[in-house]
């Protein structure tokens, strides 16, 4: 039988961890679920004065999606981890590094995807409209999948140790920060008619920074944890 | 290396280094008092009075070089971890695990005498600022490094995961240093560079200088104070400071 090559490696991964998501539906719908509700919290608890919901909107809309990439990020490594798929992960033969971008990906059609294409509602109820919507999407469709690849070193380093899921939320949000900053300045650029290229151009080297280098510190995260 | 006669090599063994370390905190010690008194001798009695902003400038005698110094441990403290993590070398992950705690501590200095700074000359004590958040950064990276570590009860696991951290968060060094350049934003450009002449009086850069040494030598001093107290633990062997008598090695069971 031929090895099979690093693309279908990386197919193979993908394919198998979206069908796992299938067949867990309720896992993917907890996550947009989440993202619905902590954003609707806002309005309530700060008054649906329309001016001032306009303001906070690109903050809290970014905040929730970096919430929302943290809660899924237990899933990311911990049930193939508990079953022992993981350990023979580490035995095929194509780079880890190759293999985590897909499972990253994975994770991201999961639980970054869904907080993308609902962005525009979300906006919509915070008073976004015409440009900085389109901001709004683009800045999370940009920025969403830098944060899996971030959370994904996260997630390898804690996995399981005690207490991980706090852990993991205060190993990885302060390198979130970055990625928040850009991503609500885009969206607060545009709604002040600055122009939100400077902060989309950063989001995006942002990604190719963490495309670069996060999946080789996560197959190293991970050889550690397995040792 | 070979003809000093001195075998380097002899100081990756932790027994030997605990010695060495010994020795060397003294003398570490006495050099950083003393240039920290001088520094703040100079800073406080010889450094003139700022024609703008009168005598609340002179925290900067402590700010700027505990901020240089939260920078460069950070680096110095990845660098053990890389040694580490490619020589396999445990030595190197305890010295990256003692120079933690003294890096956080100095990004808090830094920031704590920053807003101290800030309040009488910016009106606020705090602002968020491209270098201010990014310095903030570093000590949530330093504070992580430390609870990753401390919460993994497999040392080599607890010396490699940390490692992988320490290296990851290199990234934000950089971020700092330039953050005044890149954001124009609140927080002053560096006035002094390695290229051009300092924006300041002689004797402001020369008190800040002698402080930034004081506070290296600090460092070092404090790093393998820590360093022996790792060993110690990590080996569980009593008292290789002194000569272990069997007396010691009894008493120890």
């Amino acid at each position: 039988m031929s090895q099979p090559s690093m693309s279908e490696a990386l197919r193979g991964v993908v394919r198998r961890d979206l069908l796992l998501a299938m067949r867990h539906r309720s896992d993917v719908a907890m996550s947009v679920f989440f993202v619905v509700i902590v954003a609707s919290l806002f309005p309530l608890g700060v008054g649906p004065e329309p001016a001032v919901l306009r303001m906070i909107a690109s903050g809290v809309l970014w905040v929730t999606a970096l919430l929302a990439c943290l809660l899924s990020l237990g899933r990311l490594f911990t049930a193939d981890y508990l079953d022992g798929v993981l350990e023979q992960t580490l035995l095929i033969p194509q780079p880890l590094a190759v293999l985590v971008v897909g499972k990253v990906f994975s994770h991201w059609v999961i639980s970054g995807l869904p907080v993308v294409l609902l962005s525009p509602l979300l906006g919509l109820q915070f008073g976004l409209s015409g440009d900085s919507l389109v901001v709004l999407t683009l800045s999370l469709l940009l920025g969403t999948p830098t944060l899996s690849m971030i959370g994904a070193i996260g997630a390898a380093l804690t996995l399981g140790l005690r207490g991980s899921g706090l852990l993991v939320a205060l190993l990885v949000l302060p390198l979130f920060i970055p990625v928040l900053i850009f991503g609500a300045g885009a969206v607060t650029n545009s709604l002040a008619g600055v122009g939100s290229e400077a902060n989309l151009s950063l989001l995006g080297a942002c990604f190719l920074l963490s495309l670069a280098f996060a999946p080789w510190a996560t197959a190293v995260a991970l050889r550690i944890a397995l040792e | 290396m070979s003809n000093t006669g001195i075998n380097w090599f002899k100081y990756s063994s932790p027994q030997a280094f605990h010695l060495l370390a010994g020795r060397m905190i003294p003398w570490f010690s006495v050099v950083s008092i003393g240039l920290i008194l001088i520094g703040l001798y100079i800073g406080f009695f010889v450094a003139p009075t700022d024609a703008t902003q009168g005598d609340a400038y002179r925290i900067i005698f402590v700010h700027v070089p505990a901020a240089w110094m939260s920078m460069f441990l950070y680096v110095i403290m990845a660098i053990w971890a890389g040694i580490g993590l490619g020589l396999n070398a445990r030595p190197s992950f305890m010295m990256a695990q003692a120079i933690a705690p003294t890096g956080a501590m100095f990004t808090f200095l830094a920031l704590f005498t920053g807003s101290m700074w800030g309040k009488p000359t910016w009106g606020a004590w705090w602002v968020w600022d491209a270098r201010l958040t990014s310095e903030l950064i570093l000590l949530f990276q330093y504070i992580g490094i430390i609870l990753l570590r401390s919460s993994i009860d497999d040392l080599r696991r607890a010396d490699r995961a940390s490692a992988v951290l320490a290296l990851v968060g290199v990234v934000n060094v950089p971020i700092i240093y330039f953050s005044v350049k890149w954001w124009n934003t609140l927080h002053q450009g560096a006035s002094v560079s390695i290229t051009a002449a300092p924006t300041m009086a002689g004797t402001m850069v020369t008190a800040m200088l002698v402080m930034m040494f004081g506070f290296w030598m600090y460092s070092i001093a404090v790093t393998l104070a820590r360093v022996r107290c790792v060993i110690a633990d990590r080996e569980r062997l009593p008292s290789w400071g002194k000569q272990a008598s069997m007396a010691d090695v009894a008493e120890a069971r």
